[in-house]
Parts: C-alpha cells; sequence; structure tokens
C-alpha cells in the first residue's frame, strides 16, 4: 500500500526534517509544520470490546508491559479515553491503523 | 456445551443445535452492507472532521486494507465452521474444534460480529451489561445472548490462547 508504505519510511523518529522535505513530494505530502507537530493516539471507550482483549491489543500494538497496558484499559473504561503514545503524525496514524484492525475505537488528535 | 484447549484447538463439544446455528451465523453477523450504523462503527474515522486531509486519505488507502483484513478473518471462521455443515437440521449435538493458529482470526470475527450486532440494534450499556437475560423473548433478546455468547467465546480464546496473540506482529 502506497500510503503504508511512505509512513514507513518516515517511521524512524530520529529522522531529520530533511528526510520529510525530498523533493517533489512537497505537493504530495502534508505541510511540514503539520508533520512536526506532536500527534496523540488516543483510545475511546466501547462497551462491546472486552477489557482482557483490549489490554492484548494495547500490548501488542505498543509493546507495553501487562501492568501499563491494563492501566491504559482501566484509564479507558473509567474515563472514557486514555491517551496511548504521543508523536510524529505518520506513526500516530500507523498504529490508529493497527488499532482499528483490532476494531478499537482509536483516533489522532492534535496535541 | 463444554469448552476446553486440547493441544493446538479449541474444542466445543456438545454443542447444541441452537447453539451451533449461532455459531454459524458469525460470518452473516459481520456483514455491514445492509446497516449503516454498523459500517459506521467497524469502520470509524481515523480522527474528527476537521482533520479532513487525514480521513480522505484514510477512506482512499486503509479502509481497503481493513476490508481485507476483516474478510480474511471472517473467511477463516467460515472454513472452520464448514465442520458444522450437514447439521443443520440435526437435534444431535455436535463439536467445533478451533485451530489455535486461527484464534486471531477468531476473535477478529467474533468482534466484529458483536460490534456489528450491538449497532445494528443500538444496545444501551444497561442492556449489554444485562448477561442474564434469556435469547426467547424477542429477536432483540437473541441479539443480545448472541453478543453475549459470542463475548465468552472471546474470553475463552484470550485466556487459553492468548500467548497466539502476543506471540506475534500484527
Amino acid at each position: 500500500m502506497g500510503w503504508l508504505a511512505s509512513s514507513l519510511d518516515v517511521l524512524d523518529e530520529k529522522a531529520s526534517p530533511a528526510t520529510v522535505e525530498q523533493p517533489g513530494l512537497e505537493k504530495e505530502t502534508r505541510g511540514e509544520e503539520e508533520l512536526d507537530r506532536p500527534w496523540q493516539v488516543v483510545v475511546h471507550n466501547d462497551p462491546i470490546n472486552l477489557m482482557t482483549y483490549v489490554t492484548q491489543v494495547f500490548q501488542r500494538v505498543f509493546g507495553y508491559p501487562r501492568e501499563k497496558a491494563e492501566r491504559h484499559m482501566l484509564e479507558v473504561h473509567q474515563k472514557g479515553r486514555s491517551i496511548l503514545w504521543s508523536g510524529a503524525l505518520e506513526r500516530a496514524e500507523l498504529y490508529v491503523q493497527q488499532l482499528h484492525g483490532y476494531l478499537l475505537l482509536a483516533t489522532l488528535e492534535k496535541i | 456445551m463444554e469448552i476446553y484447549r486440547r493441544g493446538n484447538e479449541v474444542e466445543i463439544s456438545d454443542l447444541d443445535p441452537f447453539l451451533a446455528e449461532l455459531l454459524r451465523q458469525i460470518p452473516a453477523s459481520t456483514n455491514t452492507e445492509d446497516s449503516p450504523p454498523a459500517r459506521e462503527r467497524i469502520y470509524s474515522a481515523p480522527a474528527d472532521a476537521s482533520h479532513e486531509e487525514i480521513c480522505t486519505e484514510w477512506k482512499i488507502y486503509v479502509e481497503p486494507e481493513l476490508r481485507r483484513l476483516f474478510q480474511s478473518a471472517t473467511e477463516t471462521v467460515a472454513g472452520d465452521l464448514e465442520q458444522l455443515n450437514g447439521e443443520e437440521n440435526s437435534v444431535s449435538n455436535c463439536t467445533l474444534r478451533i485451530p489455535t493458529r486461527h484464534a486471531d482470526a477468531w476473535l477478529n470475527a467474533l468482534n466484529q460480529a458483536r460490534l456489528a450486532i450491538a449497532a445494528r440494534c443500538n444496545f444501551t450499556e444497561t442492556e449489554l451489561c444485562d448477561h442474564d437475560r434469556s435469547p426467547v423473548g424477542s429477536r432483540r433478546d437473541l441479539s443480545l445472548f448472541q453478543i453475549n455468547f459470542y463475548g465468552f467465546l472471546q474470553e475463552f480464546i484470550l485466556r487459553e490462547v492468548g500467548e497466539v496473540m502476543n506471540g506475534h506482529g500484527s
């Protein structure tokens, strides 16, 4: 998938802005400012998704230890949402895509 | 009904015809074509509407990937459910064996089915917490029972085969 492949290309968080600002890509990519501004991955409560399932998905997608994954799951359950990760847009998009693959209600939000 | 793990399989034995029929309905239950609320839930937006470009790109590039992923999971489950074919009119109990390597597909398809049914019926949180309601009252009661039954299967698979889910990249 082209979109995914291009996102994977910039997955390295240490990549310099020049990596994003490649000639010829400017018109096809989002503005530099939008890419640089931090984004957050938010998971929203859904009474259908099982708590054990949500915990395992957090472990799998983010590599979080069980305790941390459970804390986020409980925050989703009790407060309605939890911020799972924040950083560059491309990586946040990939996380949201993975979470949607597990059918969790996840969104990107600009910080 | 009995459910247990036996080696590389999850075995659901002593399945009465009613529960067997509910299992047969998993693939059909994942279908969102007839239900905008179900479609909206399964293919929910990745950001609020103010991020128009992200939402547009998502529709073009990501949604088709998700459709393929969900379809693949449903097809795997449908294949396993072929074991129940020919038993539709039988009054005797039957057995379903699910290979543990299909655990991810089952978890995904069961989740699709539960979310789609819940969206179609627009259940309240109170209803969803009512685990004792009889399935024989109405179509709505049956749908709620279906959600809970599928949830029970998900819990069992997660508990018994959870390491499969944790052990592989997505």
